[in-house]
């Protein structure tokens, strides 16, 4: 080995400290970043081959009843390449041992061979025979949550007939990827599942012999959808067609894109924040050990060493330092893209996965991190390569301390001269204190980031499940119902409170934009349901017109006073022409208001409803839930799922609990990883920055020591300033964890849910305890570094 | 006057010191005896190598003796804990360097208040400047003095808490022979108006003949010790 490279490793040891920390930070934002990458990587390959290999369709449309033989008229259209008609029902279920409401969705396969089109992957078990009427396939992620096998046995209340199925298959679909309710917010695979029988038995039970109520197509290539969506619309409009939509508004495939956003997100944000603070650091310790190293560059000038090799030879310690970090930041990132994707397949639910580790973003990645680590340092390589070897020899002179202006006006007479030296010191080089200090925040603001999220789930939840919906039972219709059915819900025992709603199935446009949803009729005098205005105060409904939550305002491009176009999705699909009368919060989902009596006359019918809210209680009141046991909610779970006209039931109690099984879980495993990589990044600024005090004041410090100061006194010069560069810094990152929550919270906005900003006392806590943890243990180091002290060297010795 | 008549300061006896360095022992020191006594001005002259600042260090409190004993008056130095050393070097030693060590970030007159603060019956800083000719430069800091008068500022630093003994690592060794010349008369203003004990290291010969004794050593031993009858005023040496 050369001379020059043992002088290399040698330094990288003995800085080894320091260098462990930047590595540490590095290995943080590449680990993020290869995490988040692969993940989509892997996400993105899996579902685009189990769309491919399972032949998902392109087009959907579910309608009232159409007969057989229209779908060979379908299959004439122009640009149409396969057409699968199905039979689809919304169930209610019973299941052995379980007293909560649980309903389905049975889907149709063909009674004697695999569907054309969104085909199953059985995961055990077989397909349904057509010629046996009583065999069902359920999906994977109900089999799990109910603990479900092959041969257990299931009622399903199918057009208000009991009918006990067998399982003989269990499965997963394309389609149902995320697997969720209509109108839920998050999955609920233990009351909410996705089945299949043959098509022959389900169209049996289900009244619809020779007939078809769904239907997928798959386009030739290069055919237009949206072409293909009017033909279809007008060809479906007797049938009660629905309208017909592609995989963009297709429920599962929505939530994965949206998930797929947030994740390409989460790879660029934190990466940056990453980089940033690992190329603060570097600058810092490689800037620091040039300046020390003067001399020696000089003695290699004068015996006739190359400015570039001169300058290579730092290159190389950033580079390995950057290296290192590099290599670990894979081997962190490999590990928590496994980890990452089977948490996702808890409830993205692919029957495998597809682990993609593409070299292309490892090259990427690296390159960028390096480009970085390089240009931080450039200044002081550089400096180094051209330092001429007379001057570099030459003794540098005391530094130049002046009176600064906190001085000249008085107020520091009171300080003692080493409160003085503390604030001059800081004084003498405000870049430098001011990078220190940016260093500490960016550790505190990222701490922020990660701990606030806690908090902003919470209070969606509360905002959701407390402010805005209080019903405890949300009750679904198979038909539209007139007022009067409300009385016969009331008059169950156990039911305190009951109002209506009416949902439609809609198009909304505005221009050339259009958004499917569903529009709400709420009474005016609703108690259970709330709109929420900007202020998370409820909001009366206007006499007419529309109410948009800002999402999905700002997705159409509307603002108050616009007329907007609503097509209504049912029925007869008339189209009316609605003002937007005002914007509302909604931090889940995205659902358009209206007055009840508005709506019911917009839609020129009678007093209608489509679902009903319920408040339990043993008292006709809408407090009093209180005193009303599990037992008894179970009652009246199994009066309502025996009323013919119920179709689903939805408890809000399991959906606050899905919702924290769920979608809580994930964001919580970002928090964690986020939490442990600001402890790293929090630790490599102190410790670094406390290092590089130690060995800039060392020789100031050790004379002190020889004129009499003891170990304590002159550990406080040094402490002080951490301690002040600490406190400093902290009121600072709140300010950069607040910008960056915000930055973090516009970037998570999704159709399905906004995680609203929510910075509470204890994440401010949390972020600053963690800054002054990493201070502590750093000072308690430099305290017992400051103990070893070599007095006698240090002052033999210039520096 | 000779030296027995004074009180004894410092006492040494067969002190030695061995640098383990892995492979090799360095001795620094074979067994050193030597008296040290009040008011007198010394300098401790030798090659580089001969054991003048190991010996210079041990008396000063910031090394140990790997045998032998150091008294200072009736304390026993080779004994002392680390916490009784720091003690010691606060309340009784006053050290200069060769490279002054001020504090950059303190004014001439706060790098000597920094000592003033933690001593028993301090002068004033101004006092001490002005005892080394320093009093127009009192608020300068150290990169607006000259090395002559950072090094003044430095025996300012050392002399403001009254010490006993003062101690000097090649007080001149980083300046020119005039600008010197300046720091050794402060030196000696010290010595004669304070009474202190002054103990000066230097390889340069010429600067012996301002001392009350020469003691010159060579590879850990004293090899002669010298009383000058005839005391030249710094402003006679020259180098």
């Amino acid at each position: 080995m050369r001379a020059l490279d043992i002088k290399l490793w040698r330094e990288l040891w003995h800085l080894r400290g320091q260098a462990a920390a930047i590595a540490l930070v590095i290995v943080g934002g590449v680990a993020v970043c290869i995490m988040s990458l692969s993940t989509l990587d892997t996400l993105v390959q899996t579902r685009d081959s189990y769309y491919r290999d399972y032949r998902l369709g392109d087009l959907f449309v579910s309608l009232k009843r159409a007969p057989n033989h229209l779908q060979q008229q379908i299959e004439q259209l122009p640009g149409v390449a396969e057409v699968e008609t199905r039979v689809v029902a919304a169930v209610s279920l019973q299941l052995t041992g379980s007293d909560e409401p649980a309903t389905g969705l049975l889907t149709s396969i063909p009674d004697h061979s695999d569907a054309r089109l969104n085909r199953l992957y059985i995961r055990s078990g077989r397909l349904a025979d057509g010629r046996r009427d009583n065999e069902l396939v359920v999906s994977d992620a109900f089999a799990e949550a109910n603990k479900l096998q092959i041969n257990d046995t299931v009622v399903a209340v199918i057009n208000g007939k009991h009918k006990r199925l067998t399982i003989v298959g269990i499965a997963l679909s394309p389609e149902y990827i995320y697997e969720i309710a209509p109108g839920a917010i998050v999955p609920d695979y233990k009351r909410y599942g996705v089945m299949w029988m043959a098509r022959t038995p389900l169209s049996t039970a289900y009244d619809m012999e020779g007939a078809f109520n769904d239907l997928v197509l798959k386009l030739q290539p290069g055919a237009s959808g949206d072409d293909m969506i009017d033909r279809l619309d007008a060809l479906l409009k007797r049938y009660g067609g629905r309208g017909a939509y592609d995989r963009d508004d297709q429920l599962s495939n929505r939530f994965l894109h949206e998930e797929f956003v947030q994740l390409r997100n989460m790879a660029v944000m934190f990466p940056v924040i990453f980089l940033s603070v690992a190329a603060f650091l570097l600058n810092v310790v490689v800037s620091r050990l040039i300046s020390t190293e003067r001399q020696q560059i000089a003695v290699l000038k004068a015996f006739g060493y190359r400015n570039a090799a001169v300058g290579w030879h730092y290159a190389q310690l950033v580079l390995l330092i950057t290296g290192f970090g590099i290599l670990g930041g894979y081997a962190l990132g490999i590990w928590l893209a496994r980890g990452l994707s089977e948490l996702y397949m808890d409830y993205y639910r692919f029957p495998f996965l597809l682990y993609q580790f593409s070299p292309l973003v490892f090259i990427a990645v690296a390159a960028i991190t390096v480009s970085v680590a390089m240009l931080a340092t450039l200044r002081a390589v550089r400096a180094a390569a051209s330092l001429p070897p007379a001057q570099a020899m030459r003794e540098q002179s005391p530094e130049n301390f002046r009176l600064f202006w906190l001085e000249r006006a008085g107020l520091l007479r009171i300080l003692s001269p080493s409160g003085r030296m503390i604030l001059r010191h800081m004084a003498r080089r405000p870049l430098k204190t001011l990078s220190s200090i940016c260093g500490l925040a960016c550790a505190c603001g990222i701490m922020m980031v990660g701990n606030f999220q806690m908090d902003a789930i919470d209070t969606m939840v509360y905002m959701q499940f407390s402010v805005a919906q209080r019903d405890d039972v949300k009750v679904s219709f198979t038909e539209p119902v007139s007022s009067a059915a409300l009385y016969s819900l009331k008059s169950l025992p156990g039911v305190a409170y009951v109002e209506g709603v009416r949902e439609v199935p809609v198009q909304l446009r505005y221009q050339h934009r259009s958004y499917r949803t569903s529009l709400q009729g709420i009474a005016r005098d609703a108690q259970l349901q709330k709109v929420l205005d900007a202020d998370l105060q409820p909001v009366g409904l206007p006499e007419s017109g529309l109410l948009l939550p800002e999402r999905l305002a700002s997705i159409l491009g509307a603002k108050p006073g616009d007329m907007l176009t609503v097509e209504v999705l049912e029925g007869d699909r008339q189209s009316y022409q609605v003002p937007l009368k005002a914007m509302t919060k909604q931090f889940l989902g995205v659902s358009a208001y209206m007055d009840l009596q508005a709506l019911n006359r917009l839609m020129n019918e009678g007093e209608s409803l489509s679902s009903a809210l319920i408040k339990l209680g043993p008292f006709e009141s809408m407090d009093s839930s209180q005193g009303f046991d599990a037992q008894q909610a179970s009652t009246v779970y199994r009066r309502l799922r025996e009323m013919p006209a119920v179709a689903g039931i939805s408890v809000r109690q399991s959906l606050i609990d899905s919702f924290y099984e769920t979608l809580a879980k994930s964001m919580l495993t970002f928090t964690f990883i986020n939490t442990l990589l600001g402890g790293v990044i929090a630790f490599g600024v102190v410790y670094n920055t406390v290092r590089i005090m130690l060995s800039e004041r060392g020789r100031e410090l050790a004379s002190l020591r020889v004129l009499g100061y003891s170990h304590n006194e002159v550990a406080y010069i040094l402490l002080g300033e951490l301690a002040l560069l600490t406190l400093l810094a902290i009121p600072l990152g709140f300010l950069l964890g607040a910008y960056l929550s915000r930055l973090m919270v516009d970037q998570m906005q999704t159709d399905l849910y906004r995680v609203p900003l929510v910075l509470e006392p204890d994440t401010f806590a949390m972020s600053a305890l963690v800054v002054l943890v990493a201070a502590l243990i750093s000072g308690l180091m430099m305290w017992h570094r400051l103990g070893k002290l070599d007095l006698v060297e240090v002052l033999k010795t210039r520096e | 006057m000779a030296a027995t008549d004074r009180q004894c300061v410092f006492h040494a006896a067969e002190l030695s010191k061995v640098y383990d360095m892995g492979e090799v022992q360095v001795h620094a020191l074979r067994g050193v005896n030597l008296e040290l006594y009040d008011k007198e001005l010394v300098v401790l002259l030798g090659p580089s190598g001969s054991g003048k600042s190991t010996l210079l260090n041990i008396l000063g409190g910031l090394d140990t003796a790997s045998s032998g004993t150091v008294r200072y008056h009736e304390r026993e130095l080779t004994q002392a804990t680390e916490k009784e050393l720091t003690h010691y070097r606060r309340y009784h030693v006053g050290f200069v360097f060769q490279f002054y060590n001020l504090i950059p970030s303190l004014t001439a007159r706060e790098n000597v208040s920094i000592v003033t603060e933690i001593a028993r019956d301090p002068m004033s800083a101004e006092q001490a400047l002005a005892l080394v000719d320093l009093q127009g430069r009192i608020d300068h800091f150290p990169a607006q003095l000259s090395g002559g008068e950072q090094q003044r500022v430095a025996i300012a630093r050392a002399i403001a808490k009254r010490p006993q003994v003062l101690l000097c690592d090649e007080p001149t060794g980083a300046l020119d022979s005039s600008t010197g010349v300046v720091v050794l008369e402060a030196l000696q203003t010290v010595n004669q108006q304070l009474g202190t004990t002054t103990v000066v290291i230097t390889h340069n010969a010429a600067i012996a003949e301002m001392a009350d004794r020469v003691i010159i050593l060579a590879d850990g031993h004293i090899v002669e010790v010298k009383q000058n009858s005839h005391k030249k005023p710094p402003t006679e040496i020259v180098w």
